[in-house]
């Protein structure tokens, strides 16, 4: 497969702008697939050049499940997976894993948690032994101490990650400014305080059954496997997983924003920092990638239209950023500049403005548009060099699986770059960030509003 | 009929049964496992170039992309007196302007390849690090080499950098993570010891530098012979030395005097604990750093110290965070680090924990910071050395990940065998060695605890520990006035 890889990439760097076909290597991941009779999809990707393996589970769910005054509970639960199962006693899921040379991690986010656990590839099995488990026994051993116990944890994440950090709350307020009052987008996945807590046990009871079921998740086992005897085990340890039913898709109205959208927080801070936000098409909807250019060419690297100006050149921002947020049930533009002392957010954004109506006016450059799709390019191969941990290939295998029920979705999701016009970035500026409707976010330091 | 027909109905369903049961997991104990896989070391292949600079390739055919760093030998360690920040700001310079290339024009040409070149010092080396695809790398080592070799410091890009930098240094007091570092940093090791300021300097010397000051220091520290150029990737010796032979090799020494290793003075000697308080108005959180300085790189005890640091806060399952997180829920987590470097560097013991609770996380540093002197129980130390052990060929998976092993290589100048022997030598490491060095390394009644929080609030609390005399530190003694 490499040898292929390469040939086609040295055959892309002679022509300057070839067409889509044959921009995009084939950039692929060799996989089997197969259902568990409990519903779960299995995925399993070979690759022995590190003596790791790496166990990775993506449920179906985030924190835009959750009820009112529940916020943050999917990822409180989150916590709870790793305190011990039915077979497992409380505190020795880490106790076996480190013992054997074993490392895992979590992570929610508003559509879905993913989990992973990376070994050596002797302890395998021990790794589906405990991810068994506490999909299948998960309750046997929970109790409301143990939630008690997380909970305080949680909340420390939340103050640690957030309260406790210059500009923290600053995305959080995005949120609740971008999506209105009852939209799954509308709270932050960290949750608020009285929520976290409000979480009982009969929720983790309710949440579990609901949400954890073998048909709403998937795993993908990646690295220095035999996958016929990975089967075998993943078989044996799964088979007494019970099967649950699917959760039900979410449907949301679609939601826009009718005007200009104001606040101002305080925070101690030294600078202040404004936030634009807008509202824009899901992840791998028609748009997304174009909003991932556009944002390159606005403030991706030094030659980007808005660090240039007002970084670079003018030197009145300390920085700027502007990214492409993409989830499931629509995405959020933003860009985020901290303005240098003696200067103003409003003095600023005047300068943003006149460089977004510039891109919904006339297309970028070649250029612009190709530095931007090559780095996005480049960055698929980096993608590869890890199996496990967030970002590994048993991390993206599935994470394509739940999203497009495709595993091996590389070519197709670099394609998605390759394949733009500069016209394309033009559209998208134009259709999806309209100066008349967005969020304007300010943060200013404690004491000068 | 009807009685064959039953026996067989029941043969099916015995099988069906015994299918099911033989494939029920027992989970009554966890599975048996096998011997843990070997450890695949890279094969380093050792050259030279014509002008003498030192070459190690790893050839790793996985992914086409490729790794290759230009290590100097030298960083702020080695800075003078007075020049504090010059390694880090000349490291940033060297993408601002290179040969014939502007600032921008590398920029782009960088970002055109899809490539990432970072140019950045640390304490005791300096890296220019290209990550690229391979079928860039011939494009992109030219921009590498002119940034490395060629640097010409513009004036007008120092006078931009330096503002940046201002305006960094003066931000830094917004997070409680760097106050309390920089806080703790400047206890242990003063103001006339390096590490008691930050890598990027100070106003002061931010304020000072020339262009002048730029160019010399970087003819004396960027050297052919204080440098290594290490590759990692899918290329082959054979394909890519020509390559670096043409960028590097006609590289050669400038007449000027190449700038001495600094010795480190020793730091300010500690009799007794201390604590220090950095007022945050309102903080939800108490940063919490605890330690004293530790150990140089070179030290004997390096593996009964890495796990004993194992054991105490090295590890999700170690004693600090499975007290302060999973037993009491004071903190999102609790971990202690022997920071090693060429000179000794500090051992700190840290946590962000809840404000009301900041004088019983601060007691419950201390039950650990004492019970680590208590010989460790046989699982408890086996599990702490297999967990380093059996991690080890993580280390050797990504390109990135191989150069960085490459690199603490030729810093800390280990021997030819380090790789092969580590598993053996962390599975020697004793109880006895790790009580040894609990005893000469964790001495908790002579630690500093800085803590960066809601003074008001917290320092009754502390007060009522006793732990020592409490100094109240401002931001300006710490980062030096704006």
């Amino acid at each position: 497969m490499r040898t292929v890889l390469t040939i086609l990439i040295a055959a892309c760097a002679l022509l300057p702008r070839p067409a889509a076909a044959q921009t995009t290597p084939a950039l692929t991941l060799n996989y089997t697939e197969f259902k568990l009779p409990n519903g779960m999809t299995v995925i399993l990707h070979e690759d022995h050049s590190t003596p790791m393996v790496s166990v990775n589970v993506w449920h179906n769910v985030g924190s835009a499940r959750e009820r009112p005054g529940r916020t943050g509970f999917a990822h409180l639960f989150e916590h709870l997976m790793f305190m011990g199962s039915g077979h497992v006693k409380t505190g020795l899921f880490d106790e076996l894993l480190e013992g054997v040379g074993g490392t895992d991690n979590a992570s929610t986010g508003n559509d879905t948690t993913n989990y992973w656990i990376n070994v050596p590839s002797n302890a395998l099995e021990l790794a589906l032994y405990l991810e068994s488990d506490r999909l299948g026994y998960l309750l046997d051993s929970m109790t409301p101490q143990i939630v008690d116990a997380q909970r305080d944890v949680v909340k420390n994440e939340r103050r640690q990650r957030y309260e406790n950090v210059p500009y923290g709350m600053a995305q959080v307020t995005l949120g609740e400014m971008l999506y209105p009052e009852g939209h799954p987008y509308h709270w932050p996945v960290i949750g608020y305080m009285p929520d976290l807590t409000a979480a009982s046990y009969d929720d983790v009871v309710a949440f579990f059954k609901k949400y954890y079921s073998p048909a709403n998740s998937s795993l993908a086992i990646a690295g220095d496997i035999d996958p016929a005897v990975a089967r075998k085990l993943v078989e044996k340890w799964f088979s007494d997983v019970k099967p649950g039913a699917a959760a039900e898709p979410i449907t949301i109205p679609g939601v826009s924003l009718t005007g200009v959208q104001k606040r101002t927080i305080t925070d101690r801070v030294q600078l202040p920092r404004l936030y634009l936000a807008w509202l824009t098409p899901a992840f791998l909807t028609p748009g997304d990638s174009a909003l991932d250019v556009l944002a390159n060419v606005l403030a991706g690297g030094r030659n980007s239209r808005l660090y240039r100006r007002l970084v670079y050149d003018q030197q009145i921002a300390q920085q700027v950023s502007a990214r492409q947020q993409s989830q499931n049930l629509g995405s959020q533009f933003v860009i985020e500049v901290t303005p240098r002392p003696g200067h103003t957010p409003e003095e600023i954004k005047a300068i943003i403005d006149e460089e977004i109506t510039k891109l919904q006016q006339a297309d970028p450059s070649d250029h612009e548009v190709q530095r931007a799709v090559n780095q996005f390019e480049a960055s698929y191969y980096d993608r590869l060099e890890q199996v496990g941990g967030f970002g590994g290939k048993a991390d993206q295998l599935n994470g394509y699986f739940i999203r497009t029920g495709d595993p091996d979705y590389f070519a197709e999701d670099v394609a998605r770059y390759t394949s733009l016009a500069p016209s394309d970035i033009r559209a998208v500026a134009l259709n999806f960030l309209p100066l008349d409707r967005r969020v304007e976010l300010t943060v200013v330091p404690e004491g000068s509003r | 009929m009807k009685r064959t027909h039953l026996f067989a109905a029941f043969a099916i369903a015995a099988t069906v049964a015994l299918g099911a049961q033989t494939q029920a997991p027992d989970r009554s104990k966890p599975p048996a496992i096998g011997p843990a896989p070997q450890v695949k070391l890279p094969a380093i292949q050792k050259t030279k170039l014509s002008n003498g600079v030192p070459v190690w390739i790893v050839e790793m055919h996985k992914v086409p992309v490729v790794q290759v760093n230009l290590l100097v030998l030298s960083g702020s360690s080695d800075e003078p007196a007075g020049k504090y920040g010059i390694a880090s700001l000349a490291a940033s310079m060297l993408q601002d302007g290179a040969a014939t290339r502007s600032a921008l024009d590398i920029a782009d040409a960088v970002d055109f390849l899809g490539a990432d070149l970072s140019t950045t010092a640390g304490i005791d080396s300096t890296g220019i690090r290209l990550h690229a695809t391979v079928a860039k790398l011939a494009d992109a080592l030219p921009i590498m080499a002119d940034v490395a070799l060629r640097p010409t410091f513009p004036q007008a890009e120092l006078d931009r950098v330096r503002q940046q930098r201002l305006t960094s240094i003066a931000q830094a007091r917004d997070s409680a993570e760097t106050v309390a570092q920089l806080a703790f940093a400047r206890v242990l090791f003063g103001q006339q010891h390096r590490f008691g300021t930050a890598t990027l300097g100070t106003s002061d010397t931010i304020k000072s530098f020339t262009v002048a000051d730029l160019r010399a220091y970087y003819q004396s520290v960027y050297r052919p012979e204080k440098s290594v150029l290490l590759v990692v990737g899918d290329v082959t010796a054979s394909k890519v030395l020509p390559l670096l032979e043409a960028q590097f090799g006609k590289w050669t020494a400038p007449q000027t005097t190449p700038a001495p290793h600094v010795t480190l003075p020793a730091p300010p000697a500690r009799t007794a604990r201390g604590v220090y308080i950095v007022d945050k108005p309102g903080a939800a959180q108490s940063q919490i750093r605890i330690g004293m300085v530790g150990v140089p790189r070179s030290t004997p005890d390096y593996f009964p110290i890495q796990v004993m640091n194992t054991v105490l806060g090295g590890s999700f399952q170690s004693r600090l965070n499975m007290n302060l997180r999973e037993k009491h829920g004071y903190t999102y987590g609790a971990s202690s680090q022997f920071d090693m470097r060429v000179a000794a560097g500090p051992f700190v013991a840290t946590a962000g924990v809840q404000t009301d609770k900041t004088a019983d996380a601060l007691k419950e540093f201390f039950n650990e910071l004492a019970g680590i002197h208590q010989p460790v129980a046989a699982d408890e130390l086996t599990r702490a050395k297999n967990y380093i052990t059996l991690r080890f060929p993580e280390r050797f998976e990504a390109t990135a990940d191989i150069s960085a092993q490459l690199e603490s290589l030729i810093v800390y100048q280990l021997p030819d065998d380090y790789f092969s022997k580590y598993v053996a030598n962390v599975q020697a490491v004793t109880a006895g060695d790790v009580k040894r060095t609990a005893d000469a390394y964790v001495t908790p009644d002579k630690m500093a605890v800085v803590i960066v929080g809601d003074q008001k609030v917290i320092e009754p609390g502390i007060r009522a520990l006793d732990l020592g005399p409490i100094t109240t530190m401002t931001t300006d003694e710490i980062f030096g006035k704006p």
